[in-house]
């Protein structure tokens, strides 16, 4: 079961993977967006795949990717690491497939079969200029209340969901909160003040 | 022949009358329970048969704001929440009193980010603090007897709360996201 | 004289709006409905007046200090949370944690589940109208709180897990108070049985109402007790097995109607599962890794500190010190013994932070800022089974001490979001006992 899932897409949807990864065991495929509504169609009615679980849904902003401050050690000392603390060799390397410049977010579904008990990551990464993609409602009734809260969290559109407002937030909040350039501790409060 | 009334009397006859109501009221208090989060948890602990509220006479939980007395916040606040708050708050009659129950209502806990209101006395008068996270039943207890108190004496917090007259010590310290 | 015809009453939808605050002790939620009568014939559920920013917390700092922020998620079984999370970051690292730190989580796990279904039942029991199996259950859980008090040190919001491990070891009497504990516990359940389960007005007003069929619910992404109410044998424990759990023998119940009594049902019967696998976890609990240097020489800690003050600090370095890793000192048991081995994410034990120069600099390599534990770029996602259902992490890091991206799949939310199915058609009392069997929890929904 280690790459049967990506090896069949990349045979069916050859146009429309852009890269594919099996890291720590779990199998991901990176798809365009043009792409998802017809191979996640394909993932629900197939009966190799039989995904019937649309179990997550939700996106990352890659904006701060690798630039924190606390990404690399504030204190370097000039005697030798002891060897518990060298960083660990590990074989498997994960890289994300796409530039972080270009595509600063990208949606994640995470898919279950009961039936075939398998799981599959498939990601879709989106540029800040055009932030929409088709709504899954269609095929999963669960798509409906995920792709309200990423709309809230993060700003992306979805195009054909049915009642697309805000679902965590209450409608006078302006900002998505959960991008990497809205501040922690922005309030924007409906009575009281602004601490 | 007109019997006088001696006036020197009649303050101690007054305070002895408010003494009963206070007694009476102390001891049939009606909690509205804005229950929010996890304190509500510790808030049913504390008012089952473990440690059991019912003995202090604040078993009867009243949930519409007109027939309460005492408004127990419970759980963190967030500025989705906070309007239906001040209107219950609002909608309940005099004499009332308000418990702040757990710390994310005190001064918002850890939870210092866009979405939750750095403490409910920049909403409400509080009167009575009870921090924690969430408090032990005990601390629970001991924060209704302090209210008990309170409601013997007949004070009441001020009505109008200003956030610029807090006193420094409950405002949060600011930490410098030195990190991010 | 014809009478004229009567003309039909003319009738309009009623809008109720109940809550945000309403006494149904589950949080706050509004659920603004249209009646027809006393039909239900639309819902709009309104969400996130609890919503606290887990998401952006756990983005500040560093791996375990999102461990407070994951107790209040679903705060009635607050340790299927924390271990929820450690295990994805275990994961994300590429470790495991130690066969004894593995059965002391899966106890805590299943007396965690234990404490949500009798607070669930018990709620929904209250709000029916049965105060009495409020009292029983709320007093049984007390006494599993007891329990996880004498381990963790906190009754509700514990913290107990941490990634590599857990926080202290199992205390001396855990083992006889628990039994003794479960006993007590199985009483209150069969006096809770007896007490609803062939009540006339209980299953007059739990049967047949809040159904919803399979495939709905499947397609809603519904897991968990609600989703096995409607005979979907699905339990994430059976089918993707973590921690000790494809050790452990229990049955998965089953309903078949989709309905409240169903899925009450279910939750009785789990409770009893989830007792028979804490006590099978009990007798095979394993001693634990016994981690003594080449001469064998133990030191206990008191002795330790007592030399040092002394200034006798020759032969340290070359000596392993006896910890005491539970809460309250008991003598047993080794920090090895339920923390990883992973110098990389896990604290040294106190005497050798103190006590030797290796573990003070492995404490600053782990907790001072810019250092800790670095997992390499990477993500991960990974389930448990919540108390509702499958808790999914998904944690993303970008090769720094704080993680990118953690990402919460609440069981609950698909429930909430199927709420409109369970409700339209039923009457505005079944309201009641519906939204008492979602269990829903507003930290966990909201985050």
């Amino acid at each position: 079961m280690t790459s049967d899932l990506t090896t069949m897409l990349h045979a069916r949807f050859p146009a429309q993977i852009i890269a594919a990864h099996n890291y720590r065991s779990q199998q991901t495929v990176l798809i365009k967006r043009e792409g998802l509504l017809e191979i996640t169609r394909a993932l629900k009615d197939d009966p190799s795949m039989a995904f019937d679980f649309l179990m997550d849904l939700s996106c990352v902003d890659y904006l701060k990717f690798g630039k924190s401050q606390a990404s690399a050690p504030t204190l370097t000392t000039p005697s030798p690491l002891p060897y518990y603390m060298e960083p660990k060799t590990d074989a498997e390397t994960w890289t994300r497939g796409v530039s972080h410049d270009e595509y600063r977010f990208e949606l994640v579904y995470h898919f279950y079969s009961s039936s075939l008990n398998h799981r599959l990551r498939v990601k879709v990464p989106l540029t800040s200029a055009d932030l929409t993609v088709d709504s899954l409602t269609g095929l999963w009734h669960s798509a409906d209340w995920f792709e309200r809260e990423v709309w809230d969290m993060f700003g992306v559109r979805f195009a054909g969901h049915p009642n697309l407002k805000r679902i965590l937030m209450y409608e006078e909040f302006k900002g998505h909160p959960l991008r990497k350039d809205y501040p922690v501790r922005k309030r924007q409060p409906l009575i009281g003040p602004a601490n | 022949m007109v019997a006088t009334v001696d006036t020197t009397q009649l303050n101690w006859m007054t305070t002895r009358v408010d003494a009963a109501l206070g007694w009476a009221r102390k001891f049939s208090i009606f909690q509205y329970p804005f229950v929010t989060a996890c304190c509500g948890m510790e808030y049913m602990a504390t008012a089952t048969s473990h440690y059991d509220m019912d003995r202090f006479g604040a078993g009867f939980p009243r949930f519409s704001p007109r027939q309460a007395d005492v408004l127990f916040v419970v759980g963190t606040i967030s500025h989705k929440i906070a309007p239906v708050l001040r209107r219950v708050y609002d909608q309940m009659a005099d004499p009332k009193w308000v418990v702040a129950f757990g710390v994310c209502t005190c001064t918002g806990g850890f939870y210092d980010n866009y979405a939750t209101v750095m403490g409910i006395d920049t909403i409400i008068p509080v009167d009575v603090y009870i921090p924690g996270c969430p408090p032990r039943p005990e601390n629970v207890l001991d924060g209704l007897m302090k209210l008990q108190d309170k409601i013997a004496q007949g004070t009441r917090a001020p009505q109008a709360p200003d956030p610029a007259q807090r006193p420094d010590e409950l405002h949060t310290p600011h930490r410098p996201e030195a990190h991010l | 004289m014809a009478a004229p015809a009567a003309d039909p009453p003319v009738t309009r939808n009623m809008f109720l709006n109940i809550g945000p605050s309403h006494p149904a002790m589950h949080g706050i939620i509004q659920i603004v409905t249209q009646l027809d009568g006393e039909r239900i014939v639309s819902t709009d559920v309104e969400i996130g007046y609890l919503h606290r920013g887990f998401e952006k917390e756990s983005e500040r700092g560093p791996y375990n200090n999102v461990i407070p922020y994951t107790d209040r998620l679903n705060y009635v079984s607050p340790l299927i949370n924390n271990f929820g999370y450690c295990l994805a970051v275990e994961r994300l690292l590429g470790i495991e944690a130690t066969e004894r730190c593995q059965y002391i989580r899966v106890i805590m796990s299943e007396l965690s589940r234990v404490c949500d279904h009798l607070t669930c039942v018990g709620a929904s029991a209250m709000e029916v109208g049965a105060f009495t199996v409020f009292l029983y259950m709320i007093k049984a859980r007390e006494w599993l709180w007891e329990l996880v008090e004498l381990v963790a040190g906190a009754r509700l919001t514990i913290s107990y897990g941490r990634v590599g491990g857990v926080k202290a070891d199992l205390p001396e009497e855990f083992v006889p108070r628990t039994r003794k504990a479960l006993e007590d516990v199985r009483k209150v359940l069969l006096e809770c049985d007896m007490l609803l389960t062939r009540n006339r007005i209980f299953v007059d007003r739990m049967q047949d109402t809040g159904v919803i069929s399979k495939d709905k619910a499947i397609s809603y992404g519904i897991t968990g007790p609600f989703l096995r109410g409607c005979g979907v044998a699905l339990d994430v424990r059976k089918a993707n097995p973590y921690f000790v759990y494809d050790r452990m023998r229990f049955d998965v119940p089953t309903g078949s109607h989709g309905d409240n009594y169903d899925r009450y049902l279910v939750r009785m019967e789990e409770m009893e599962q989830s007792m028979r696998i804490v006590e099978q976890a009990m007798s095979d609990l394993p001693p634990g890794p016994l981690n003594v240097d080449y001469e064998g020489k133990v030191l206990p800690a008191e002795v330790m500190v007592d030399e040092a003050k002394m200034g006798h600090v020759a032969g340290f370095k070359s000596v392993r010190v006896q910890v005491d890793p539970t809460l309250e000192g008991s003598t047993r048991g080794y920090h090895d013994a339920v923390n990883a081995s992973e110098k990389r994410a896990v604290l040294p034990a106190k005497e050798d932070t103190y006590g030797n120069i290796e573990g003070l600099m492995h404490h600053f390599k782990l907790i001072m800022v810019g250092h800790g534990i670095r997992p390499q770029q990477g993500e991960y996602y990974s389930a448990v089974e919540g108390a509702n259902g499958e808790l999914g992490f998904y944690v993303m890091s970008d090769g720094s001490d704080r993680p990118y991206r953690v990402r919460v799949r609440p069981p609950c939310f698909t429930i909430m979001a199927a709420l409109p199915e369970l409700l339209i058609g039923d009457m505005v009392a079944d309201i009641v006992p519906t939204f008492g069997s979602v269990n829903m929890i507003g930290g966990e929904l909201d985050r």
